[in-house]
């Protein structure tokens, strides 16, 4: 495993002793954790590790009570808020999947598109043929070029969730935070989600955090496991799995 | 860019309900100018001025139809805002009464004088001049919603909390409103007016006009709140609603787009409520009454929210019943007032135009889907394209 110092200069995503607590509880406890761009990392953990609350912290819904969160070495990711965050280029999939049932599919694209999102300039948009380009290519990406005109609301779980992701790459961003993309999903369902997720990662990073070790097998990359707010083991699925810490806290339970 | 987002509010309901507003402005008038008093058609001044108080009352249930049926913001509270409208107007046209008070002082209005006040205190500067009245008309009411929307969108007051906090603005204003050191005609409020930019606001050709103005100013307002609706930030604004945090992390500011939609609103309101008080000839503090503001939900739930016409039918429908209760079974109305929102909940939860329009878009739904079991029409079945 890469010491933080010899990573540092080349991180897209650099957390450092990063502490939060709720009311005494301790969520995240010095964590330290770096991705690298184009990397696809897996997280894996026991409830209540934390994992929810990492990215709480990197997408500035939670502020940390202690520690370093750099965005491409230099953004000190602690100052900003949501919107900010977002601007920068780091695209967040909530666990429950989170679209705006009362729109169209292509309307969910159209408002997730990476253009300006002021007041004004959002009142007089007008959809160029670049963005009628962007959003059909985003379109056919999440395999819904078919159910485009669909209000959202009526979409399957599973298609929920491609639509979210969906959003998330007509966001642009450098960084995909996705919680849980396959809780819920049939297995062909997971198995294309494997695919679009590694399909994704070619062109940027990509964070998961899943409890399906079937999955996280199948994507098939490096896996960090949490516990009690830190870092427990790092690397290939099958170390990670080997590790006895990790078993003790994680797969053995 | 200006013209796309003009021609977006076109939408063909919203089209006919402004055409049905404007014949309104046109032939209420004339029914009452040019008919003879006993033409079976003569609309007679009373009732004329009783339907342009509804039609501002349909302005008003408009403005929170924004901010509640788009935005998921529930004000308790925008009754205030009509309010300080109301009293700007008011504010003008006691002005307007010069020496012909009770008291016949030409520098102070009565009340003033009544409480033995020298001079002019410096707010009610320049509400001699019509122009800036009708500023202060829309910025008065926008500069509140500015000030109070600033804090509590910042601050993320959402849901109950943030209606609680609207309901608390328009009581703790009714209570300062009452004091007379504050100003403005404590509990009795301004009245007694005399002249409208020079005409009398008695005559029954300004009662015509003012009718007209309230029928134009409705079908814009509507227009602006159609064109914001269906632009991409109307898309936002629905986001908002029914996923804030959604709209949050797509890099959205969601204080913005709430803070102007309230603004927005809130100038509605304030036009309301300016057209409103020369037509009924007094404004009070009795406006910024809790109760008033939330019969304005009710009157937006009943008509449907979130659906910008649905506001204007059901804010004439109760007014026009409640003028019928009122004068037949007055101590009835406000048990048929709740009787009717517990109904429309239970009944109609997407109120009369949200339930019309949701049964045609069932009805076309079904059509599609049979069309397509029976192999033809345009769509094709969902498994197949999948497949």
């Amino acid at each position: 495993m890469n010491t933080i110092a010899e990573t540092r200069s080349k991180s897209l995503l650099y957390l450092e002793d990063v502490s939060v607590s709720f009311d005494g509880f301790k969520a995240l406890n010095s964590l330290s954790f770096v991705v690298e761009p184009g990397e696809l990392r897996a997280i894996i953990g026991p409830n209540g590790a934390g994992k929810t609350t990492m990215m709480d912290i990197i997408t500035g819904k939670t502020r940390p009570d202690t520690g370093r969160v750099l965005f491409e070495d230099e953004i000190d990711l602690t100052k900003k808020d949501e919107a900010d965050i977002a601007q920068l280029g780091i695209g967040r999939k909530f666990q429950k999947p989170t679209v705006f049932e009362s729109h169209t599919v292509w309307d969910n694209l159209e408002l997730a598109l990476n253009r300006p999102r002021g007041v004004f300039s959002t009142l007089f948009y007008k959809l160029s043929a670049d963005d009628t380009v962007r959003i059909e290519e985003i379109l056919d990406t999440i395999r819904m070029t078919h159910r485009r005109n669909e209000l959202a609301a009526n979409l399957s779980h599973g298609q929920k969730q491609w639509l979210e992701i969906g959003m998330l790459l007509a966001q642009e961003p450098k960084l995909l935070l996705v919680d849980e993309p396959v809780a819920g999903m049939t297995d062909a369902e997971t198995a294309e989600t494997a695919v679009l997720l590694r399909e994704i990662a070619k062109s940027r990073s990509v964070v998961v955090v899943e409890h399906d070790m079937g999955f996280i097998r199948e994507l098939g990359v490096k896996v960090t496991c949490l516990a009690e707010g830190s870092v427990l083991a790092e690397g290939s699925i099958d170390f990670v799995s080997n590790d006895p810490k990790v078993i003790e806290n994680y797969l053995g339970r | 860019m200006m013209s796309a987002f003009i021609f977006r509010a076109l939408k063909s309901h919203i089209l006919a309900t402004v055409v049905v507003i404007l014949a309104a402005a046109v032939l209420v008038p004339a029914s009452n100018l040019l008919l003879p008093a006993d033409h079976a058609l003569h609309i007679p001044t009373y009732v004329m001025s009783l339907m342009g108080k509804y039609l501002c009352y349909a302005l008003l249930a408009l403005a929170l139809d924004l901010v509640w049926g788009y935005c998921g913001i529930l004000s308790l509270g925008h009754g205030a805002f009509f309010a300080f409208g109301g009293y700007a107007m008011g504010m003008y046209l006691m002005r307007q009464i010069g020496s012909r008070g009770v008291y016949g002082n030409p520098d102070l209005p009565d009340f003033m004088v009544f409480l033995n006040w020298k001079e002019l205190p410096w707010f009610w500067y320049g509400f001699d001049f019509f122009p800036f009245a009708m500023l202060m008309v829309l910025f008065v009411p926008g500069l509140l919603a500015f000030v109070f929307g600033w804090f509590a969108f910042r601050s993320r007051v959402n849901g109950v909390y943030l209606s609680i906090i609207t309901q608390a603005m328009t009581y703790a204003l009714m209570l300062s409103f009452f004091r007379n050191d504050m100003g403005f005609g404590g509990n009795n409020g301004l009245t007694d007016y005399k002249e409208i930019v020079g005409f009398s606001v008695q005559a029954g050709g300004t009662r015509a006009v003012l009718f007209a103005m309230s029928a134009l100013m409705l079908a814009l307002c509507l227009l602006i709140a159609s064109a914001i609706v269906n632009s991409k930030f109307g898309k936002v604004l629905v986001g908002v609603r029914d996923a804030e945090s959604r709209v949050r992390f797509l890099g959205f500011r969601v204080e913005n787009i709430k803070l102007f939609t309230f603004v927005v609103s809130a100038m509605f309101a304030g036009i309301a409520g300016a057209l409103f008080v020369p037509q009924v000839g007094i404004i009070n503090p009795g406006e910024f009454a809790p109760a008033n503001s939330i019969e304005v939900v009710v009157w937006t739930a009943v008509g449907g929210r979130g659906t910008l016409i649905g506001p204007i039918i059901g804010a004439v429908l109760v007014n026009a019943g409640k003028s019928y209760f009122t004068g037949a079974f007055p101590e009835l109305w406000l048990f048929a007032l709740g009787g009717l929102f517990i109904a429309v909940t239970l009944f109609l939860p997407k109120g009369i135009v949200g339930t019309i329009q949701g049964g045609f878009s069932t009805r076309k739904a079904i059509k599609v889907a049979s069309d397509a079991e029976k192999g033809r029409g345009d769509v094709t079945p969902i498994a197949q394209a999948a497949e």
